[in-house]
């Protein structure tokens, strides 16, 4: 058991409406590693995080996290969904957001006790946020929110998280707070699959990178697998992404 | 001289119906109560996740399940209509699902397809059976509140509880808050965010159908004081008036409840004045809470609005302190 990888993803097939979004994927994730799913639009970057995590049906292959089925690990892992996901008009306070975290780690009938709330709180402050406590969600900015998010997700205590896009539309002060902490969470041991637009930054923010497209075109150490040939692979012919390709391959060279 | 207003006594609109022997206003004024506050607790958590028309789907399409529960048991047998109607309210639950899920059809139109043919086969039933079936049509649109105190007088060990729609719709009102209270963070989590909740290990369709559930049971339960048009406005009406009024889902279901008491006085009120339906006037009451806290709100956001543009924004609220607080 102490041996099971993080993640371990046999054969999988998920179709919607029959029309398949992701092939035959196969994947073992080694533990503490920040690992980055890129892909063009529609490459089922999304889609395969949410498959492992139990959130869709599957048409053929397994998951199994830490060699379990994700339902009876489910406290082992951490989710941070695509920040529009959510209703942000929700009547709901950052702090409430945040003890969401705690749920799972509760039982039925429970109320978060003290504990979860000083917890709630220290996770808030990692991100910079502990002032906005109690502000109602609604009155946020785009990158405030997704650091309630980063808190919520700390907050869970879990050992593998997935995160969807968390880097999208925020702002420089937050794409740096978020990168630190992903780089303190790896420190402590965990294992993080995030899920990633921007090309160039990929190539800096992680270890290993999976490039996805429909099908795993390639999976392994970021400066083994960033390269023309992999990359034109998985965005195939689209220009302008291939010319932000050649500037990313520029760069590194 | 005018005889469609009718004339306001203060004696007649606001003393009588309170100091009437017998007290039959009082057990109308609890009825409202009862069915506007069960009703606005679970509509909170039908506006808050995007439920709202669902509310008005299975007030419509527990009528068949009425009527044939009406049929097998041969008798106004409270228990078997309402066995009948909840099993109606969960056929419509996995309707909808289903074609939502298996098709393409989008779920709103997959809600427009459920419902109205249920209603159409509630319908075609009475019609078929009419001289079998002693329901009203009008009744079962409508309902008649009026009616309550006339109702049988439930009894334990010699007290007279009340009458019987009355006991049952206090005793759904708090089975439905209790669960609201227990099933809390159940309810607010698979609300706000389904995925974040099947992480988890919360059974968000597990919740779903137990709030779809609840949703039949109090529906039928006040199917016969306000009837299946009416319920959807005691569903949506409190907990839209709250929302306007709080930010944080506690009050808000506690200003749910105070809606439903205000709504159900001023009703009573409403409807003794111009004689007329009294479920009608507890929802056009509520409509007028409603409407009361609508254009109190857009005062206080001029008022807001133009103090900002004045002092330059010291206090919370506007856009630009919004603007301040991202760096």
């Amino acid at each position: 058991m102490a041996d099971a990888p993080p993640l371990e993803i046999h054969d999988l097939t998920v179709a919607y409406h029959k029309k398949p979004v992701l092939w035959g994927v196969d994947l073992v994730v080694p533990p503490g590693k920040l690992v980055g799913i890129v892909g063009p639009n529609g490459a089922g970057k999304s889609t395969l995080i949410k498959a492992a995590m139990g959130l869709l049906p599957v048409s053929s292959g397994w998951v199994k996290v830490f060699g379990e089925s994700v339902a009876k690990n489910f406290r082992r892992v951490g989710y941070v969904p695509q920040r529009e996901s959510v209703d942000w008009d929700f009547p709901v306070s950052v702090m409430d957001v945040v003890l969401m975290g705690r749920y799972g780690k509760l039982g039925l009938l429970k109320r978060p006790t003290k504990d979860d709330h000083d917890k709630a709180r220290e996770c808030l402050d990692k991100v910079k946020m502990l002032p906005y406590a109690n502000r109602q969600i609604s009155n946020l900015s785009g990158g405030q929110q997704q650091r309630v998010f980063l808190a919520r997700a700390l907050a869970q205590e879990s050992e593998l998280y997935f995160m969807d896009e968390p880097f999208a539309g925020v702002d420089a002060a937050t794409e740096s707070a978020i990168i630190a902490l992903l780089h303190e969470l790896r420190a402590a041991g965990k294992t993080l699959l995030v899920v990633h637009h921007d090309l160039p930054t990929a190539r800096n923010y992680f270890d290993m990178l999976l490039l996805l497209n429909m099908r795993v075109v390639a999976f392994g150490p970021t400066e083994e697998v960033f390269n023309y040939e992999t990359l034109q692979k998985t965005y195939g012919g689209r220009l302008t992404i291939l010319s932000e390709v050649a500037e990313a391959v520029r760069v590194k060279g | 001289m005018n005889e469609l207003i009718p004339a306001f006594s203060f004696q007649r609109v606001f003393v009588e119906p309170w100091t009437q022997p017998g007290g039959g206003f009082i057990w109308i004024a609890l009825m409202g109560f009862f069915v506007t506050a069960a009703c606005g607790l679970v509509g909170n958590y039908l506006i808050l996740r995007r439920m709202a028309l669902v509310g008005d789907a299975i007030s419509h399409s527990v009528l068949p399940g009425i009527v044939i529960a009406f049929l097998l048991a041969k008798s106004r047998n409270s228990m078997a209509m309402f066995v009948g109607a909840l099993a109606a309210g969960g056929l419509t639950t996995v309707i909808i699902e289903t074609i939502h899920k298996r098709s393409r059809v989008k779920q709103d139109a997959a809600i427009g397809i459920a419902f109205t043919s249920l209603f159409a086969l509630g319908v075609i039933l009475i019609s078929l059976f009419a001289s079998k079936v002693d329901l009203d049509q009008e009744c079962v649109l409508y309902g008649e509140i009026a009616f309550v105190p006339l109702e049988e007088i439930v009894r334990i060990g010699g007290l007279g509880l009340g009458p019987l729609p009355v006991v049952r719709m206090a005793a759904v009102t708090l089975v439905v808050a209790l669960l609201v209270i227990l099933f809390y963070k159940e309810l607010l989590v698979s609300s706000f965010d389904p995925a974040l909740a099947v992480s988890l290990g919360i059974n968000s369709s597990l919740v779903h159908y137990g709030l779809m559930a609840m949703l039949s049971v109090v529906v039928v339960s006040a199917f016969e004081a306000v009837g299946a048009i009416l319920v959807v406005a005691m569903l949506i009406l409190p907990g839209a008036t709250a929302s306007l009024l709080s930010q944080r889902l506690p009050l808000m279901l506690g200003l749910t409840v105070l809606h439903a008491a205000l709504s159900a006085v001023l009703g009573l009120h409403l409807g003794v004045w111009l004689n007329c339906s009294i479920a009608g006037a507890m929802v056009v009451a509520g409509t007028g809470l409603f409407c009361l806290v609508w254009v109190a709100g857009l005062f206080k956001w001029y008022a807001v609005r133009s103090s900002n543009r004045v002092v330059g924004n010291k206090s919370g609220g506007g856009v630009s302190d919004l603007l301040n607080s991202s760096t």
